[in-house]
């Protein structure tokens, strides 16, 4: 996690709250988080793009063991989620039990607090996601 | 470049070593290789010291001039190569590269992890340093949960068992038996590993490498200049990256900095996989042993488990595979796992393996790697007389 840090979380909210990822001029294909490269083609021309906040899990697993800070939460589930327009990303499902989760569960993006940094560290937010509710 | 052999090896057996430091355990191996390799401290022209987390666990970092220190190798040019779990192999590249270039002759590379003196979540933490700090860490998923993900979508894609994939842990058990570094010496069975805790659901406690730790440490030098009955040439050495996290991959079942750094170390050497006689690879998790001998051209994607299943990487078969236990059993100290495997290769190459040597292996490769697929080493070892 490094040292504490509020500029650090801070200067990644625009990203991270509004799931602001980057789309290739050449190729097409989007990523998260933004590269200012494309990781597929190398293109060197990307823009930052807005991403879609439904999608569908592709993997997951019951975190049981977990690292500092998130000892508390623990069983919890860790998915890697492909988004509607096929970006991919991992993320914490939040709002569900680990035994009801499962491969093409539709999901979507929730404003949820992450993790605390340290004892007397700020308190970090962003995106988890929940199973989709219509 | 100069052609290149590894004149002495050395290491510590690979357990909870609550007795001795961080440094005491590299001079250790390093005093051991130097010895194996007929050569005095003070006639090393330079040292490459492979560690990942020495920084976060110990608070301690300038490990060059610290174990050069240590080691009383006053003056020698030292420093840290750090590439998470496959810092040992990539060490060793370097090590390779300043022989071969001619600016170096004798070149000890050495690596070294203490992760015994930390509690469980602070090792997890440390492991998940090889991820995405601002992006993946967030999550809470660990280094295993990272590596679960792929092995639940790996059996979805390929529909292949846990049961065939768990097999690998308890070849690796079988084979430490022999291996008096290995931190388990015990044997396992399916059953076993199936029914232990579940660490990152699918991923069991025994289907994965254990905390420990270790040092090892090999002498490089010019091979004009190699003495003794048997000399091993290091004869392809690469390291190849890719896309550091699982979401910015393709394919999450293959490790293409595996594909990329293996084509180019049997191209340096001159041979196939078909010409490989024994292999060390880096199977950090069962699902990862099913990947590496996918993706080092071994078998097809998806047949990885075919292998394992009808004895072929077994002493006899067509890739003996992780003779010295592998990470599961050998153990995984992490920043020196990658030299353990070169040591075990060179052991195989000189005929000194016992129990688990594949009579007259003239070829050997070691696969190290680092966070899932994100860095890979290959190097591929010969018997030149």
């Amino acid at each position: 996690m490094g040292v504490p840090s509020v500029p650090r979380v801070w200067r990644e909210i625009k990203y991270k709250y509004n799931l602001i990822g980057s789309k290739c001029v050449k190729c097409g294909k989007a990523c998260y988080p933004p590269l200012t490269v494309c990781p597929y083609c190398g293109g060197k021309e990307v823009r930052e793009v807005k991403l879609p906040e439904r999608g569908k899990v592709i993997s997951y697993t019951i975190i049981r063991y977990a690292p500092r800070g998130f000892e508390k939460l623990v069983p919890y589930v860790v998915a890697l989620i492909e988004l509607v327009d096929g970006t991919r990303l991992i993320s914490q499902l939040t709002d569900v039990e680990p035994e009801e989760v499962s491969i093409g569960m539709e999901v979507e993006a929730v404003f949820r607090r992450l993790r605390e940094q340290g004892n007397s560290g700020i308190i970090e937010y962003g995106l988890k996601f929940r199973p989709l509710r219509r | 470049m100069r052609r290149v052999a590894i004149l002495g090896v050395g290491l510590t057996e690979v357990k909870e070593h609550w007795d001795k430091s961080l440094r005491k355990l590299f001079v250790e191996a390093a005093t051991a290789a130097l010895k194996d390799a007929g050569l005095d401290v003070n006639q090393l022209d330079a040292m490459y010291v492979a560690n990942m987390s020495s920084g976060y666990l110990q608070g301690q970092e300038h490990l060059g001039s610290l174990l050069s220190t240590w080691l009383g190798a006053k003056g020698i040019p030292a420093c840290k190569i750090e590439a998470a779990c496959a810092s040992g192999g990539v060490a060793f590249h370097q090590a390779f590269l300043a022989v071969a270039s001619g600016l170096y002759d004798y070149v000890l590379v050495g690596g070294v992890e203490k992760m015994s003196d930390a509690i469980t979540s602070d090792i997890l933490t440390a492991l998940m340093m090889a991820d995405d700090q601002d992006y993946i860490a967030p999550t809470g998923v660990t280094f295993v949960g990272l590596n679960a993900l792929v092995y639940r979508y790996y059996m979805a894609k390929y529909r292949v068992r846990q049961e065939d994939i768990a097999l690998m842990a308890v070849h690796d058990h079988e084979y430490a038996a022999n291996n008096p570094y290995a931190q388990f010496r015990n044997r396992i069975t399916l059953d076993q590993v199936l029914s232990s805790p579940l660490v990152a659901d699918p991923i069991h406690l025994l289907e994965s490498s254990p905390i420990g730790d270790g040092a090892a440490a090999l002498i490089l030098g010019p091979l004009e200049r190699s003495k003794g009955e048997v000399v091993v040439e290091v004869a392809g050495s690469s390291v190849a990256t890719d896309n550091l996290s699982l979401q910015l991959r393709e394919d999450i079942t293959t490790m293409y900095a595996t594909i990329k750094a293996s084509r180019e170390a049997y191209r340096m050497a001159k041979v196939e996989p078909k010409d490989v006689d024994v292999i060390e690879m880096h199977d950090a998790f069962t699902i990862l042993g099913v990947i590496n001998l996918e993706d080092l051209g071994f078998a097809e994607k998806g047949k990885g488990v075919e292998l394992i299943k009808e004895g072929e990487i077994e002493i006899g078969g067509k890739v003996p595979s992780n003779l010295f236990g592998g990470l599961k059993a050998r153990g995984h100290p992490v920043g020196a796992t990658g030299l353990y495997q070169l040591i075990e290769v060179v052991w195989q190459l000189r005929g000194e393996a016992g129990k688990n040597q594949v009579e007259g292996a003239e070829i050997g490769l070691a696969q190290n790697v680092g966070g899932v697929g994100s860095t890979v080493s290959v190097n591929i070892l010969r018997r030149v007389k």
